[in-house]
């Protein structure tokens, strides 16, 4: 079982680069047809300053920010064990190519299922701009399947 | 995009189906870059192999990307105000994913409009089911 002391804990700020070579990258990857997503002339003429970030990119920017924690490893979780369980964005200001983003985490609740076989770690996640304007806010869910006894 | 306002919408009126993929192992190289993913469960067969699992599947966030598509097809990015997606079953590789919506209910007071998302495989199950609440002109 995760220690529930975690409940509450804040994660180090970390800081991030929005490239637009990666918002291109993402763009292809994700087969987008819109050409305000990789192409800049095409988002100028749309009225933005420069390319946007499509609207799961914020959750890219988690993993693409250097990590100082790794909060799984903290938490004595194995990776092999984890699934992606829920994702929300609720969205404030757009985050567009060439901002500094700057991402700060809080471990929102942990809780279980089914005897503690299933556990349940909530994590909510701020991205906030170069002007410190708060851009988007996530909540992760993460599911932990613990099988057999416990270590 | 012709503009959807909200008083052309009405509760379940349907968003024009999204079809993606086929979800290549090609996607999935792409899409681990593209969106710093890296998790071998997904790009790596031989980890797989050694971890029990027959083969590799489709990013959850890959499906949930798909499903963005499917809104910033009927509206503008900026009219999404908060949206969610459950991840309900793993989308294997070689999939085609279906992308719908609907439109469930109607806020006069802020002309916002509530939809149900998700996204199956394409002759197969529900991998992916959520909200969105849309604001209309």
């Amino acid at each position: 079982m995760i220690d529930r002391k975690f409940i509450g804990m804040t994660l180090p700020k970390t800081s991030v680069d929005v490239e637009k070579g990666q918002l291109r990258f993402f763009a292809k990857a994700t087969g987008e047809t819109n050409p305000i997503y990789f192409d800049e002339a095409a988002a100028k003429d749309a009225g933005h300053p420069a390319l946007p970030a499509p609207p799961t990119f914020a959750f890219s920017l988690n993993l693409l920010a250097p990590q100082k924690v790794n909060w799984l490893q903290e938490m004595g979780v194995n990776i092999a064990n984890i699934l992606h369980g829920e994702q929300a964005f609720e969205y404030f200001k757009p985050i567009y190519a060439g901002d500094v983003i700057t991402l700060q985490s809080r471990v929102a609740d942990i809780y279980d299922k089914k005897g503690g076989a299933l556990e349940f770690i909530v994590m909510e996640l701020d991205a906030e701009n170069q002007r410190g304007e708060l851009c988007v806010r996530q909540r992760m869910v993460t599911v932990v399947r613990n099988s057999g006894a416990a270590k | 995009m012709s503009v959807i306002t909200y008083d052309s919408v009405k509760v379940g009126d349907r968003l024009p189906e999204h079809v993606c993929g086929p979800i290549t192992r090609t996607t999935l190289a792409l899409f681990a870059g593209g969106s710093g993913d890296h998790m071998p469960l997904h790009i790596d067969s031989d980890f797989c192999k050694r971890a029990g699992i027959p083969d590799v599947f489709a990013h959850g966030m890959l499906s949930m990307a798909y499903l963005a598509q499917l809104l910033t097809r009927w509206v503008p990015q900026s009219q999404i105000v908060n949206w969610n997606a459950r991840f309900i079953s793993i989308t294997p590789v070689n999939a085609t994913v279906l992308c719908n919506g609907e439109v469930m209910k109607k806020f006069d007071d802020q002309q916002r409009v509530l939809l149900s998302i998700n996204t199956k495989v394409k002759d197969g199950a529900e991998t992916l089911s959520g909200e969105a609440l849309i604001a209309l002109p």
